[in-house]
């Protein structure tokens, strides 16, 4: 697979680290009253989509980036890439 | 009909026209006891064992393609028990158990291979770990031995025992380990059930499951719709496509594994052999092909096929372990999707759904549990209760901190 990086342009798969579903980027909140629930959903259920999925990649043997990565799980093809730092800023986040 | 070498004669003599179809395929009915969805390894297993050791035969196997075409008919068809955490080893070795007997039970030729598995270390550390793997083992009722170097060079010659960076010190042995030809286990299981009244319903997609207060009452599927007092869901590797249908976000990850055949050859790797500085795999099958594989590819799949650098890791571990197999050239390689649970363990758990089971998160070690996750599903949906080797394998282990996790890596499952 190749990672078109929006920064270095295409680079192989093989450069970088796979960590999981890219909703790992909206941590719940701590002082929710239903906290432990919903820090279960977080750390341990997965949409497991087949078809476009949103996955964090880190770029480990390049520039250290986290990438959101759109790939579709039953072809391999990838749609989209952007900066894991500018989702998680158009979520809301500060970093 | 019972196989036996007198019925070959027989057969034989008189020109081979008795043997019949080994399973029918009947037409669904509108309704089932247990509806069990997916027929493959393990849910052929249930089925089975629902029939013979529970006594229900009211019972469908939904099956979306044919019968065994998914991981019972993908995998590198190791058996072993050599696992260490209370939750996991008890049940590996009931499953080895049944292996043992399987084809006495079943009356089918599964070609169960007791050859042995070596799990070999290369540092003192590694050392002291598989020693105290190898008692929890023993604890739990298996055999397990350890090898020094020397034992190994006198039975394994070929190894690479003084290779630079990973120098084989030894190794962790289960002689009652092997290989079983898998395909077979598939169709010995359908022919059991079926015998037993079991229906084996194929190219039946299930599309949605009847969910009505909070309860399941059947299935709708490619073939119409299906009323059932209990569904029992069976599907490893596309778990997450199946229970989604039913609203449900699971501990998994659908990866995909891959797994290679080389030309046959003559006998040279005498049983199952595994590389513990890296992840590489290897036996010979009857046919002489050596069957190996290594890592999963790391990112979620459902595509049934892998990418190279995998190809190439798993070459590399092949060559540190045993420099002889640079000379076999592939034939092929294939990819199986696996249920890459949280921890690494799988479930038999009922869900918060009434009436609605499931049995997945087999990560790639799903071939050598099929006897006894078929036995302990039977005991689920048969009493309503875990059978107690599979007590812990339960779908809020996160929840309730009771993870099993034998790596100890946590909730990353690209990484057990």
């Amino acid at each position: 697979m190749i990672i078109n990086h929006p920064l270095l342009g295409p680079r192989d798969a093989a450069e970088f680290v796979y960590l999981g579903d890219a909703s790992l980027i909206d941590r719940p909140d701590w002082e929710a009253e239903d906290a432990a629930a919903q820090f279960h959903a977080y750390g341990y259920l997965r949409d497991n989509p087949a078809g476009a999925h949103q996955e964090l990649w880190y770029h480990e043997q390049g520039d250290r980036s986290w990438l959101v990565v759109t790939r579709d799980t039953t072809t391999h093809e990838i749609t989209q890439v952007e900066l894991a730092r500018d989702v998680a800023r158009a979520r809301g986040r500060d970093r | 009909m019972r196989y036996s070498a007198l019925r070959i004669l027989r057969e034989g003599l008189t020109g081979n026209k008795g043997w019949k179809p080994v399973w029918r395929e009947p037409e669904p009915k509108a309704e089932y006891d247990i509806v069990i969805v997916g027929g493959g390894g393990h849910g052929l297993a249930t089925a089975y064992y629902l029939a013979k050791e529970f006594g229900h035969k009211n019972i469908a196997v939904l099956e979306k393609g044919w019968l065994g075409s998914g991981n019972i008919g993908r995998n590198t068809t190791i058996i072993r028990s050599n696992y260490m955490l209370p939750g996991n080893e008890p049940f590996y070795e009931m499953s080895l158990k049944l292996w043992e007997g399987l084809e006495q039970d079943f009356n089918y030729n599964a070609m169960v291979s007791q050859r042995s598995i070596l799990n070999l270390y290369h540092s003192d550390a590694q050392r002291d770990a598989f020693v105290r793997r190898a008692n929890a083992m023993m604890l739990a009722g298996a055999d397990a031995e350890i090898a020094d170097a020397d034992q190994l060079r006198a039975e394994l010659p070929f190894l690479d025992f003084d290779n630079a960076r990973f120098p084989i010190k030894g190794g962790l042995f289960q002689r009652r380990g092997g290989t079983v030809r898998h395909d077979a286990v598939a169709w010995g299981y359908a022919r059991g059930a079926d015998a037993r009244g079991v229906d084996i319903i194929q190219n039946c997609e299930v599309t949605g499951f009847d969910i009505e207060n909070g309860r399941c009452t059947g299935v709708q599927t490619s073939r119409g719709a299906i009323r059932a007092k209990k569904v029992a869901v069976c599907v490893a590797g596309s778990s997450g496509r199946v229970m989604e249908k039913a609203g449900m976000r699971l501990p998994i990850e659908s990866h995909v594994l891959q797994a290679f055949v080389t030309e046959g050859l003559k006998p040279v790797i005498p049983g199952v052999i595994t590389f513990g500085a890296g992840h590489f795999y290897v036996s010979q099958s009857d046919k002489g092909g050596l069957v190996f594989g290594g890592d999963i590819d790391g990112y979620n799949s459902y595509a049934q096929r892998g990418n190279l650098p995998v190809v190439e890791d798993v070459a590399e571990g092949g060559m540190a372990i045993m420099p002889m197999i640079g000379r076999a050239r592939l034939l092929r390689s294939w990819g199986g999707i696996m249920d890459m649970s949280m921890d690494g363990s799988p479930f038999i758990d009922k869900t918060h759904i009434e009436g609605l089971y499931f049995n997945g998160g087999w990560c790639y070690g799903g071939f050598k549990a099929t006897p006894a996750s078929g036995f302990c599903y039977a005991h689920l949906l048969a009493k309503g209760e875990p059978h107690p080797v599979a007590t812990q394998m339960r779908l809020d282990r996160f929840m309730t901190g009771n993870l099993i996790d034998e790596k100890g890596v946590g909730n990353q499952p690209n990484l057990h």
